[in-house]
């Protein structure tokens, strides 16, 4: 392993349904609090699916008012959690130079609000009215760019957009630049905030959210039985990428290393999963390779798991023929909903912690799990939040457009 | 008459670009001394024709570089 192949964690940020930072969204995420409501707004009426995850916190609430005025809201949560994690880090003070800083920033959707919203303002009041800050907000580079100015970031910014892996696909790209030596510390994370009725209108026509209105707690259900789609939430999360001799010689928190990625496409459906996982299964298996590890090392899988019909059945084959069955599986979006873009990077926050702190968060609403051979094979945690003795943990991300990505990490 | 305007006119420049009211007197240039960018002026311009019903057109947008010039633009063009 040369130097520049041994990449740690050394900051963690998020702002999410569960909390309005790391440690209260991962206490919220242990003690099995759902982030889950029912819109009550007027427009909600006549949609089949309208159920969401909101912030726990609004980003706008913690960020100077002329600030955030400029910033979309998908822009407002990644600057929230990328100074988190940057805060947390301690990089600021290293004496790093701007110009080996680099931030990577995804995101599915981008400035979903400022788009709809400014086409309301032209609709009605016609084109001399739609604000001058209309294009940097609505940008799906906006939230990457907000967060390299917070930073000082003259690195390189850059904001891979592959829908619900784009967070994930963030980690992968960071986990590069350093590798080439493109950068000396990378902030990487992924940002969505898009809860608007077009985008909710929008995959209600798909038939891929859950349409349980009467039991918000209850509808985000991977793996379940009576799963029947998603729930859209919001939110961001990031980390901060260094050298492990870097991070160790500075006296940094390591909380974990990132040992491998892999990624692959489908090559099969625009947005249908391979019923088998096939894609997702190689990317796995190409992060275990780059990892040098092999699936016996790896104690535990935060599954994408989005609570779909198929999706859900696919990851699950993919697991089980990429690992094996004695990994222990968990799905946060039970509690989190469906973060998007922010997916990615908030369940690899997740999985540091449970390598952090030794223990699997549970699966909520797995009551009656499927009947799929390989969910009935996979150890799911459920009910309570598991202890377990872990060194290599792996997190699955995919998006439509057959976008896979599979990230390693493993204990500092 | 022009204090009004004055009054107006900090209003929005702590709105849009956060400037306390205090310093928005007439001296005071809005890209040197108020940190005010340009497409912050192009919402300033927006907002006046909102509060006062002057429009700005760019070419004479270009020629206000103070809160005075402002005010004045907006004296002279009010109907």
């Amino acid at each position: 392993m040369s130097t520049n192949d041994d990449v740690v964690v050394t900051g963690l940020g998020a702002t999410t349904p569960l909390g309005g930072d790391v440690a209260s969204t991962w206490d919220a995420l242990l003690a099995g609090r759902s982030g889950v409501s029912r819109i009550t707004d007027d427009w909600i009426t006549e949609f089949p699916a309208q159920l969401v995850a909101r912030l726990a916190e609004d980003p706008a609430s913690t960020i100077d008012r002329v600030r955030a005025r400029r910033l979309d809201r998908s822009q407002q949560v990644a600057v929230v959690a990328a100074e988190e994690a940057w805060r947390s880090s301690g990089a600021a003070d290293a004496g790093v130079a701007p110009e080996r800083i680099a931030v990577v920033f995804g995101t599915g959707i981008g400035g979903a609000l400022t788009l709809l919203g400014q086409d309301d303002v032209l609709e009605e009041k016609g084109p001399k009215r739609v604000s001058p800050f209309t294009i940097p907000m609505l940008m799906p580079n906006g939230p990457a760019a907000a967060v390299g100015l917070a930073v000082g970031a003259k690195g390189g910014v850059h904001a891979p957009v592959s829908a619900c892996a784009s967070g994930a696909e963030a980690i992968r790209w960071g986990l590069d630049l350093i590798r080439f030596d493109r950068a000396d510390v990378v902030l990487v994370g992924g940002a969505e905030a898009c809860v608007h009725p077009l985008p909710m209108a929008g995959f209600a026509a798909m038939r891929a959210m859950s349409t349980r209105n009467d039991e918000p707690e209850r509808a985000s259900r991977p793996f379940d039985k009576g799963r029947d789609g998603f729930v859209l939430g919001e939110g961001a999360a990031a980390l901060v990428l260094e050298r492990g001799d870097a991070a160790r010689a500075r006296g940094a928190t390591i909380h974990a290393r990132l040992a491998g990625a892999g990624a692959t496409a489908d090559g099969y459906d625009l947005v249908a999963p391979h019923p088998e996982g096939e894609g997702a299964g190689r990317a796995i298996a190409a992060a275990l390779r780059d990892a040098d590890l092999s699936a016996t090392d790896v104690g535990h899988v935060n599954a994408h798991a989005t609570s779909t019909p198929v999706g859900d059945t696919a990851e699950a084959a993919a697991i089980r023929s990429a690992l094996g069955e004695h990994v222990l599986v968990t799905a946060t979006k039970s509690l989190t909903g469906h973060l998007l873009g922010a997916a990615g990077a908030l369940e690899s926050v997740f999985t540091i912690l449970a390598l952090r702190d030794q223990i699997v968060p549970a699966t909520a609403n797995l009551d009656d799990p499927d009947d799929d051979a390989a969910v009935q094979a996979l150890d799911i945690v459920r009910r309570e939040p598991r202890k377990a003795q872990l060194t290599a943990a792996v997190n699955d991300s995919f998006g439509f457009g057959g976008h896979n990505i599979a990230l390693v990490f493993t204990t500092a | 008459m022009s204090e009004d305007i004055q009054a107006g006119l900090a209003e929005i420049l702590e709105e849009v670009a956060g400037v306390a009211p205090a310093d928005a007197t007439p001296e005071k240039s809005f890209t040197e001394d108020l940190d005010v960018d340009s497409l912050s002026m192009v919402e300033i311009a927006t907002e006046v024709e909102n509060k006062f019903g002057v429009a700005i057109p760019d070419d004479e947008l270009a020629n206000i570089k103070t809160v005075g010039d402002a005010i004045s633009y907006i004296t002279a063009n009010r109907g």
